[in-house]
């Protein structure tokens, strides 16, 4: 194999690459990039074999062939490169070294064989939709917030992709969950997607999706099978195994007869929680929601550190509530509203509540109050 | 050399007996009137308990201890003759004291006996810190003024006043730390009264097994032989920096102790680092059921515990140890702490159906750790698990019939299993 790449072509496929492969390794071959050159592209793929990526590059191809080495080091190598750098990779089949040539650097990095690449087993898809790329942003980055880290309930660990009847029709709709907290993110059902089976996508996964998705105009190719799910643009594919196990009927978790109703400017609400919670305990950071006709007074009392007490001016016209919630998950779902006001629905103050952004259902979410 | 006679609680210069009274009970030692760390520990304390509360005991060898499987918790001095040892498993015990009598352990009674204890020693200092029921840490630093004695007639008064108010004898150890303190109450025993000094600490370690260290058990000895330390002196021959490059911040204290040396402060109160219950099966265990309701029972023993005391756990620990004893603990740390028995069960019997393989047991336990105090327990509920609301509704509703009715009152079906 021999070819040229521009350095930050190269920077973005290693990039990938290198973020999929596990830090800590018990099987050498997974630490490294499976370069591949024909014709006049390259492609770069790396692997932890839950998740795989392929990045397809223009290169410049003078000998096709493929070899392996290690992404990290290929990754940190093309990094310090300078920029505009043209870089030429030749792999010499017979020294078992790959030489990267830059200007004057010169590396020489040790390979391991093609052939002991794990290539992830090519599977059929029961659905293939298009979808635009902004869509699948708002769907994944609204709600990953949510995703639990606890290893019990390890089918909460990602983000339930599902088709579901939406307020406004047949909806694409992620859910995720920690028990705590929950949100949920419709948007219109693409052409194609009716018959798509309810996926839980890992977290890492969610992560490294978020890359392909960052040109506004891109339509993202997905498929979906019982056990899989593929995002590819015409450059990257990423395919992933599905988590192996049955997310939770988080419908009866929505409560749908809240009637207490707040709404107030997100940011400066989100400011405001976040000024009070500076004095409450490391652990705990409860924060004391005490409503009041258009009047919100948000208060912190730790008896280890101090206590704190903000008011805020809102739309509030029911009866008088007192309510604590944990400050993180506040800010979290006040940082998700960026367009309208919040408004949450209170049942009481052992209840969940609800925050949308005013009236757009299509983006839901439930916190859990804490007792204070 | 100033002495004390330990039944007039007269103090004058050396003598074989002492001037008032003639008893040859006196302790003699140079620094007797100024040192004043201490540390107390009942002698065979849940024997002589047993022993006091029934006179029928009285020439008896008495073990006190689990049935069938469990072992000696305490003996008394008759079989302690025999051989007979704490943590001695029953069944040998037996083997070397036939005639003993084994008595079932009745812990609350005890306790009640060791808060009567903790009084006398109350009125003493505000510095008592207790190691568990029978023995405990006194720092009798100034207060020689208030009580017009030194410490020395103060240890020696308590021993007294344990005899004849509460009719139990205890040994006392005192020294210039903690450590030495604590060795020198065992060197005596019973109705003891050593004293290490400054001056004689040295030549005290001196020859010394490393052993005698608190906390040094099997698992320590054997690292420590395997770096050839089996006495003090081994020990004080090694450089600082390399004791703690071989065994870490342990290291660092062992360099201390082989001089004497000990900076911890008797601390009243120590906070509580973990609350747990275990039990041993009289017969091997495999049948999950089975396991699963001894989880529910040791659950519900922990957290009443912790609901006593205003406590709460973030970390809950399983802990199964097979029949070849070895030793299988298992954690996890919750997001937030809780003191409700459901909460813990749900947890431990998790951590048990994660612990593959058919195994039968000798021994289960629960337990919580990562202690805080009762008010950041539990503050928010499940969103997955309404029913969480119901059951802690009805543990809430059940511990408020069991505290009146008492412990039987009320109990949960899976108690029964």
């Amino acid at each position: 194999m021999k070819i040229s790449i521009e350095r930050a072509t190269l920077l973005k496929a290693v990039g990938q690459a290198q973020s999929v492969v596990e830090r800590r390794n018990t099987i050498p071959i997974l630490a490294n990039v499976l370069m591949e050159a024909e014709g006049d592209t390259v492609s770069f793929r790396a692997t932890d074999l839950d998740i795989e990526v392929v990045d397809k590059a223009p290169a410049q191809v003078e000998r096709a062939g493929a070899t392996t080495v290690s992404a990290v080091m290929l990754h940190e190598i093309v990094r310090k490169l300078p920029d505009g750098a043209l870089v030429q990779l030749t792999d010499d089949g017979a020294s078992g070294r790959l030489t990267v040539q830059a200007g004057r650097s010169v590396f020489s990095l040790a390979t391991l064989p093609k052939e002991d690449f794990p290539v992830m087993a090519s599977s059929e898809y029961s659905a293939n939709f298009s979808a635009p790329a902004p869509m699948l942003r708002r769907l994944f980055d609204k709600s990953k917030f949510a995703i639990s880290t606890e290893e019990t309930r390890y089918y909460l660990n990602g983000v339930y992709m599902h088709v579901a009847q939406g307020e406004q029709g047949p909806a694409l709709r992620c859910v995720a969950t920690d028990g705590h907290r929950l949100a949920r993110i419709d948007a219109p059902l693409p052409q194609g997607a009716d018959d798509m089976p309810g996926v839980i996508v890992p977290r890492k996964t969610v992560g490294e999706l978020r890359k392909l998705l960052e040109d506004d105009e891109a339509q993202i190719a997905v498929s979906v099978s019982e056990t899989k799910v593929r995002f590819a643009t015409p450059a990257i594919t990423l395919t992933s195994k599905v988590i192996d196990g049955t997310f939770p009927d988080y419908s009866r978790v929505i409560p749908i007869g809240n009637t207490r109703r707040l709404e107030v400017d997100a940011a400066e609400f989100a400011k405001a929680v976040d000024r009070v919670a500076t004095v409450s305990s490391e652990r705990s950071r409860a924060v004391k929601l005490s409503l009041d006709e258009d009047r919100l007074i948000l208060s912190v009392n730790a008896p280890d550190s101090g206590a704190a007490e903000e008011e805020l001016a809102v739309a509030y016209g029911d009866e008088k509530l007192d309510i604590g919630f944990n400050a993180k998950y506040l800010l979290e779902i006040a940082s998700q509203v960026d367009r309208e006001n919040a408004v949450f629905l209170f049942n009481s103050s052992g209840d969940p509540t609800l925050m949308r952004e005013g009236n757009d259902t299509s983006a839901v979410y439930v916190v859990m109050p804490m007792r204070v | 050399m100033p002495a004390l006679c330990r039944d007039c609680l007269t103090t004058f210069q050396t003598g074989p007996r002492c001037p008032a009274c003639r008893s040859p009970r006196i302790v003699a030692h140079p620094e007797l009137l100024t040192l004043s760390i201490a540390h107390m520990d009942c002698d065979a304390f849940y024997a002589s308990v047993e022993k006091r509360d029934n006179p029928e005991l009285r020439g008896v060898p008495v073990i006190v201890g689990g049935a069938k499987r469990g072992v000696v918790s305490t003996c008394c001095y008759l079989a302690r003759i025999k051989g007979v040892r704490s943590a001695m498993p029953m069944f040998q015990a037996l083997r070397l004291c036939p005639e003993a009598v084994v008595i079932k352990p009745r812990g609350s009674h005890y306790a009640a006996v060791s808060r009567q204890i903790r009084a006398l020693m109350d009125a003493m200092t505000p510095v008592v810190e207790p190691l568990s029921l029978d023995e405990a840490f006194l720092d009798l630093t100034g207060t020689e003024r208030l009580h017009k004695a030194p410490p020395a007639v103060l240890l020696a008064r308590l021993l007294k006043r344990m005899e004849e108010e509460l009719g139990l004898t205890g040994s006392v150890g005192l020294s210039h730390n903690k450590f030495l303190a604590k060795i020198a109450s065992d060197l005596d025993k019973p109705r003891g009264f050593s004293v290490i000094g400054r001056a004689d600490t040295a030549a005290f370690l001196k020859g010394k097994p490393v052993r005698m260290i608190w906390g040094v058990g099997a698992a320590s000895q054997a690292q420590l032989d395997a770096a050839g330390i089996r006495t003090f002196d081994d020990l004080a021959r090694w450089d600082r920096k390399d004791l703690i490059q071989r065994f870490g911040q342990i290291g660092d204290r062992l360099w201390h102790l082989a001089r004497g040396e000990d900076f911890r402060r008797v601390t009243p109160n120590e906070p509580m680092k973990s609350i747990s219950a275990e039990t041993t099966f009289d017969d091997d265990i495999a049948d999950r059921d089975l396991l699963d309701g001894h989880v529910w029972r040791l659950s519900e023993k922990v957290t009443d515990r912790a609901k006593a005391k205003g406590l709460a756990g973030r970390t809950v620990t399983l802990k199964l140890k097979r029949a070849d004893f070895t030793t299988i603990t298992r954690r996890h740390t919750l997001r937030e702490p809780t003191q409700m028995a459901d909460r813990l069960y749900r947890e431990a019997a998790d951590l048990l159906a994660h612990v593959g393989g058919r195994d039968a047991y000798r021994l289960i336990g629960v337990g919580l750790s990562d202690i805080v105090a009762a008010s950041a327990a539990d503050l928010t509920p499940d969103l997955l698990d309404p029913d969480a609301k119901r059951r802690a509704g009805a543990e809430r509703a059940a511990d408020a019939i069991r505290a009146r009715f008492g412990a039987d009152a009320i109990v949960k079906g899976r108690a029964l299993r």
